[in-house]
């Protein structure tokens, strides 16, 4: 069944705010997605009713808040098709899941001259902890290009691949909003003998996940642009590859045993979380993948496609050669992010204006500075969407948008 | 409701639209210095030419919003032909328009807040103030000046 917007922003507190007299119209949930009444009630209640730490203390609070967070970490495996929740790294959002990789499995596994490939659309996240090696272990990083329609260009794939260790890639973009072809991508690492990561965090808030389909080695994505709350991200990674790989932080609950002369670790996944986990956040983000998996994720996919056909459809005949829209054209090969540029106004000036309207746009580089370089700007305005945004919301920010021409086109 | 009317000021709009000083000086004689905006990406470059203490040159590039843009413009035509210790005192007291703590360690040889420097043309950024995240884009310029006279003191 198709999913109705008007019933589902019911289901989101934030959206009986005001901004500047003006309904909110939030376009930004790339950035961080709107909580709904479920993990807002979950969280409080876990404080409410069993706040306690894990995993040490013998009381029954302590019992039931153990088993709530491990319940959560159950509800995420199942959610991305993972077949156990030891396979479920709780970290504190996506950027760490990917640190952790790099500071465990890239800090055992690489040494000077190993390649790691990414991409030209990679968040800073997963281009920054790889430049992290290449200064400190002297690995070579390799790039992906991109077409000039903002698909990956695959051309030069096999001449990249050679030799690899690690093919790292977003599912979609955060700026262009291409979906990328993980499983091809996946299939290709593996016939070079490389790992292959995959940075969901613009992909299961959005799309159905199956990790076991991707045929990653690693899947790595974040609690709060699906619902959840901040603070709670997650790592997926193959049980063997998470035996083998060292620890990530030392302290405790990570540990089996500690001694004068050294420790053991604990089991995985409790091996990469050490110190108290954020338990309140895993059970929200419980309560999140519970929210979405009510909503049905290919019905919030089908949303995702009919709105951002929509939004393409409505910019560009309203504003024809005025505005630029980045990345793919056709809405089934991209996510609901549109990275624009209209009429040359700076992407601050235009998010300012569309501000006092209540229309949230994010204006910036996006993290994606070495995209926008490829892109030849310095910053876009991007408007994404989530399954509380419907036509009308697009129509503000088409009628918002020409609010700028009084100021900047004199 | 903060007005936009009261950030794009036509003044503003005017450096933005037609910027005073734009372009590039060779470096040596005047010395470069970049700024850089993380959080939006806006960069400010600002070539500056320093003769006997006097600001004998200056020019901006980079790229940015209109705020940035037009405080580049409107600070380079504020400071041209201005003593450094004239320069300090503005930036001091362009800063405190923008609610901004006077740094302790300033280079500034006048002391107060600066209240008593006219400000001219740049009073018109006043606006900014009521949407504190454009603060920085106004400021931006005015760092990066501050870091080029620096650099071109310490040259000898």
């Amino acid at each position: 069944m198709a999913l109705d917007p008007a019933l589902i922003r019911a289901d989101f507190p934030i959206m009986c705010r005001q901004v500047h007299g003006r309904r909110l119209v939030y376009l930004d949930s790339a950035a961080t997605s709107h909580k709904p009444r479920p993990v807002i009630d979950a969280v409080t209640d876990y404080y409410e009713r069993f706040n306690s730490n894990v995993h040490r203390g013998s009381y029954q609070l302590a019992v039931e808040s153990t088993e709530a967070l491990e319940r959560a970490r159950a509800k995420v495996a199942q959610f991305i098709g993972a077949s156990d929740g030891s396979e479920i790294v709780f970290a504190k959002n996506a950027t760490e899941a990917i640190n952790l990789v790099a500071r465990t499995w890239g800090c055992a596994n690489l040494g000077p001259g190993d390649p790691v490939v990414i991409t030209e659309l990679e968040h800073h996240a997963n281009i920054v902890p790889w430049h992290m090696l290449t200064t400190e272990r002297g690995i070579e990083l390799r790039w992906i290009p991109i077409t000039g329609d903002g698909h990956l260009d695959l051309t030069d794939l096999d001449r990249l691949l050679d030799g690899a260790r690690l093919l790292s890639v977003a599912a979609v973009s955060n700026v262009l909003g291409t979906i990328n072809p993980v499983r091809h991508l996946a299939d290709a690492a593996h016939q070079a003998g490389a790992l292959m990561l995959v940075d969901a965090s613009q992909y299961t808030p959005h799309l159905p996940t199956d990790v076991t389909e991707m045929e990653a080695d690693f899947v790595v994505f974040t609690g709060h642009k699906m619902c959840g709350p901040t603070g709670i991200g997650v790592l997926w990674a193959k049980p063997e590859l998470l035996e083998a790989m060292p620890p990530f932080l030392g302290g405790g609950e990570m540990i089996l045993n500690v001694t004068k002369e050294g420790f053991s670790t604990a089991e995985v996944p409790w091996k990469f979380e050490a110190g108290t986990p954020p338990i309140a956040e895993a059970v929200g983000l419980g309560a999140a993948v519970d929210y979405l998996t009510g909503l049905g994720m290919e019905e919030v996919r089908e949303h995702e496609v009919a709105l951002t056909g929509y939004a393409l459809r409505t910019l560009n005949q309203r504003y024809g050669d005025d505005i630029t829209i980045h990345g793919p054209t056709e809405p089934a090969e991209r996510g609901g992010v549109l990275s624009f540029e209209y009429k040359g106004i700076h992407p601050h000036d235009v998010a300012q204006v569309l501000d006092q309207s209540g229309v949230c746009v994010r204006a910036g580089h996006h993290c994606a500075k070495p995209l926008m370089r490829v892109l030849g700007c310095a910053a876009t305005s991007r408007a994404s969407m989530y399954v509380y945004n419907d036509e009308s919301d697009v129509d503000a920010l088409a009628d918002a948008l020409g609010d700028a021409d009084p100021f900047f086109i004199g | 409701m903060p007005d936009l009317e009261d950030l794009y000021r036509e003044i503003i709009l005017d450096h933005y639209r037609n910027p005073r000083n734009r372009g590039e000086l060779d470096t040596p004689p005047a010395v470069r210095a970049e700024g850089f905006n993380p959080l939006c990406g806006d960069e400010v470059i600002i070539y500056v030419r320093l003769t006997d203490g006097v600001v004998e040159d200056i020019k901006f590039g980079g790229q940015g919003c209109s705020i940035s843009q037009a405080s580049s413009s409107m600070m380079s035509s504020a400071v041209k032909g201005r003593t450094t210790e004239e320069l300090y005192r503005l930036d001091r007291a362009f800063k405190s328009m923008m609610s901004i703590e006077p740094d302790p360690n300033h280079p500034s040889p006048a002391n107060g807040n600066g209240a008593d420097v006219k400000l001219g043309d740049l009073e018109a950024l006043k606006g900014v103030v009521k949407f504190p995240v454009r603060i920085k884009c106004a400021t931006l310029s005015w760092h990066t000046l501050t870091q080029a006279i620096k650099e071109a003191q310490a040259t000898p």
